[in-house]
């Protein structure tokens, strides 16, 4: 018995998500009296992998194959699958990134495992089973899963559970698993990475405008107090239909759903669906000039006024207290 | 091109969601149902992939008779035929079973689906599926096109995509951006009536997980507002009271 944490990195480096999900694992091992072991594929470097310890892992299994450099979800979900069976592990956690989802369900089918995705709390460890907190409905509700299967795949949501730092450190084994050369049909042309900025899913602020702006020309103001805040840029769904911000900075339900502790919405009415999308955000700021706009009734701090003249004070206030 | 578009029926996104007095189901009072908007992006882009062709494309949905208005829709978008697998939609692992058995005995050269549903949010169909079945699986893809027996996708990752090129047979998950939704017109409406449907029962699936109760999130406190004049007010909350910056 046994818990094993799949460690997701970018070019070598571990985000914060990682760190989330092995501090995540290490409670779910604590409340079920076993350790966790955590499994990282490509090239991480040995001091890299040796500080997951000090999220709680005690071992690190590291599988480095020519052939596993770029993610592969198929490759990928049959040597965590290879990891889990090693281990004898009973729970694999996964976080809930783009790549984890489509990992996941692969993962647990190999291991007839129950798969709860979206998880949001630690779990309830009763007896063999865990009930799982996760959200649904696109943010309007959430539902608590409980999983019957003697295996369990949990994936975690990005920002839902704090990194825990234990001290440790962890020991790095090798691990050379074999890979069924169906599994490895898909190649990869090319990535992508907008790397200057802040990246939305896992962003801890997010400052969000929509069709208040008026235009795309006007969005010069959002980047500021972003750049100001160490923040991500989103936007309602209206702005990205209209093409004016990409689909991918889309956000509330049939968007992205984000869980940032600060969410600044600059000239969003607050429609349902998008509020769907922020419910997790811990704090939220609404600046609309209607008074009734929605938005407002679901924001812990709001600003009625023009967006034009208070985003810009915003932006020199938040300057001048980080000046400081 | 034989193409396969698994279709959902999920509460329409302007739905206010509540659940019965003891939290162990949706309250379906009032609630109108519509093809899952991911679902829809898949079968447009089945339909664009198909259209001028030989190609055909088959909507499969997981459900009870009453989605079968759901089920005409997509016929009504374009789609040639229909097959509805006469169960409830239990779990993402359950639905998964259904359309992998099915395609199992027919030659689809492609399984689209929307990325995620908007009721459960799973984003599971697409890699079940593609597991279930030994073949490659996209989720969350921005971009799907095929040439020849391959597929260009491009799939969202955090902060950026990545252009894969991937042998068919494949299942793809699709977000937004892989094509523009399409909206039925009077010839399509009407001859959505007359297009096959077939029901078949379901194959049976052991139970790993079942939902215990549902809840609604907390509701915030009242919002305290700060006139426009007195923005560093607002960053002194920020930082002091809710200590996020």
């Amino acid at each position: 018995m046994s818990v094993l944490v799949y460690t997701e990195h970018t070019e070598g480096k571990f985000k914060k998500s990682a760190y989330e999900v092995v501090s995540y694992a290490k409670a779910i091992a604590d409340l079920m009296s076993t350790t966790v072991t955590a499994v990282s594929i490509g090239n991480v470097d040995s001091a890299e992998l040796a500080a997951l310890g000090n999220y709680g892992a005690s071992r690190v299994l590291h599988v480095s194959s020519e052939q596993l450099t770029q993610f592969v979800n198929q490759a990928y979900a049959s040597v965590i699958a290879a990891a889990a069976e090693h281990t004898q592990a009973d729970v694999v956690v996964i976080s809930n990134t783009f790549s984890g989802k489509g990992l996941a369900p692969r993962v647990a089918a190999k291991l007839d495992a129950a798969l709860a995705d979206g998880a949001v709390e630690l779990p309830e460890v009763d007896g063999n089973t865990l009930k799982v907190k996760k959200t649904a409905f696109s943010g309007k509700a959430f539902a608590v899963t409980e999983l019957t299967a003697p295996k369990k795949v949990v994936a975690l949501n990005p920002n839902a559970f704090e990194v825990r730092e234990t001290g440790g450190s962890a020991e790095v084994d090798a691990f050379t698993p074999d890979i069924p050369t169906d599994d490895l049909q898909v190649v990869i042309q090319d990535i992508v990475r907008a790397t200057d900025k802040v990246t939305l899913p896992d962003a801890e602020i997010v400052v969000s405008a929509g069709r208040g702006l008026k235009g795309p020309e006007n969005w010069g103001m959002i980047e500021e107090l972003a750049d100001a805040l160490g923040a991500a840029t989103a936007c309602s769904k209206p702005v990205s239909d209209a093409g004016w911000r990409p689909h991918s900075e889309h956000v509330g339900q049939t968007g992205i759903a984000v869980s940032p502790n600060l969410y600044i919405a600059i000239g969003i009415s607050g429609a349902i669906q998008h509020l769907a999308g922020v419910s997790a955000s811990k704090t939220i700021v609404v600046i609309n000039k209607d008074p009734d706009a929605p938005f407002f009734k679901v924001a812990d701090y709001g600003i009625v006024g023009d967006a034009f003249e208070v985003v810009p004070k915003l932006t020199a206030a938040i300057k001048a207290y980080k000046g400081n | 091109m034989n193409i396969l578009v698994c279709i959902s029926n999920v509460p329409d996104t302007t739905s206010k969601i509540t659940f019965t007095a003891d939290h162990t189901a949706l309250n379906t009072t009032g609630i109108q149902y519509i093809i899952n908007p991911y679902d829809e992006i898949a079968l447009s882009r089945a339909i664009d992939l198909t259209e001028g062709g030989d190609g055909k494309v088959t909507v499969i949905n997981v459900g009870d008779a009453a989605t079968e208005a759901t089920i005409r829709k997509a016929l009504a978008i374009g789609a040639h035929e229909a097959v509805r697998v006469d169960a409830a939609p239990r779990d993402a692992w359950f639905v998964a079973h259904q359309i992998a058995d099915y395609a199992k005995n027919h030659s689809f050269d492609l399984i689209l689906t929307g990325r995620e549903s908007i009721d459960f949010n799973g984003t599971q169909v697409a890699a079940y599926v593609g597991e279930l079945l030994g073949i490659p699986s996209v989720s969350t893809a921005k971009r799907v096109d095929i040439e020849g027996n391959k597929a260009t996708v491009e799939r969202e990752i955090e902060g950026g995509k990545e252009v894969l090129s991937v042998p068919l047979p494949l299942v793809v998950g699709t977000a937004e951006g892989v094509a523009e939704p399409r909206i039925p017109n009077m010839r399509g409406i009407m001859s959505a009536r007359t297009k096959p449907l077939e029901v078949i029962p379901p194959v049976s699936v052991p139970e790993l997980s079942r939902i215990v109760s549902y809840g609604s999130p907390e509701p915030r406190g009242s919002v305290t507002l700060v006139d426009a004049g007195e923005v560093e007010k607002l960053v002194d909350l920020l930082h002091n009271k809710a200590r996020v910056i």
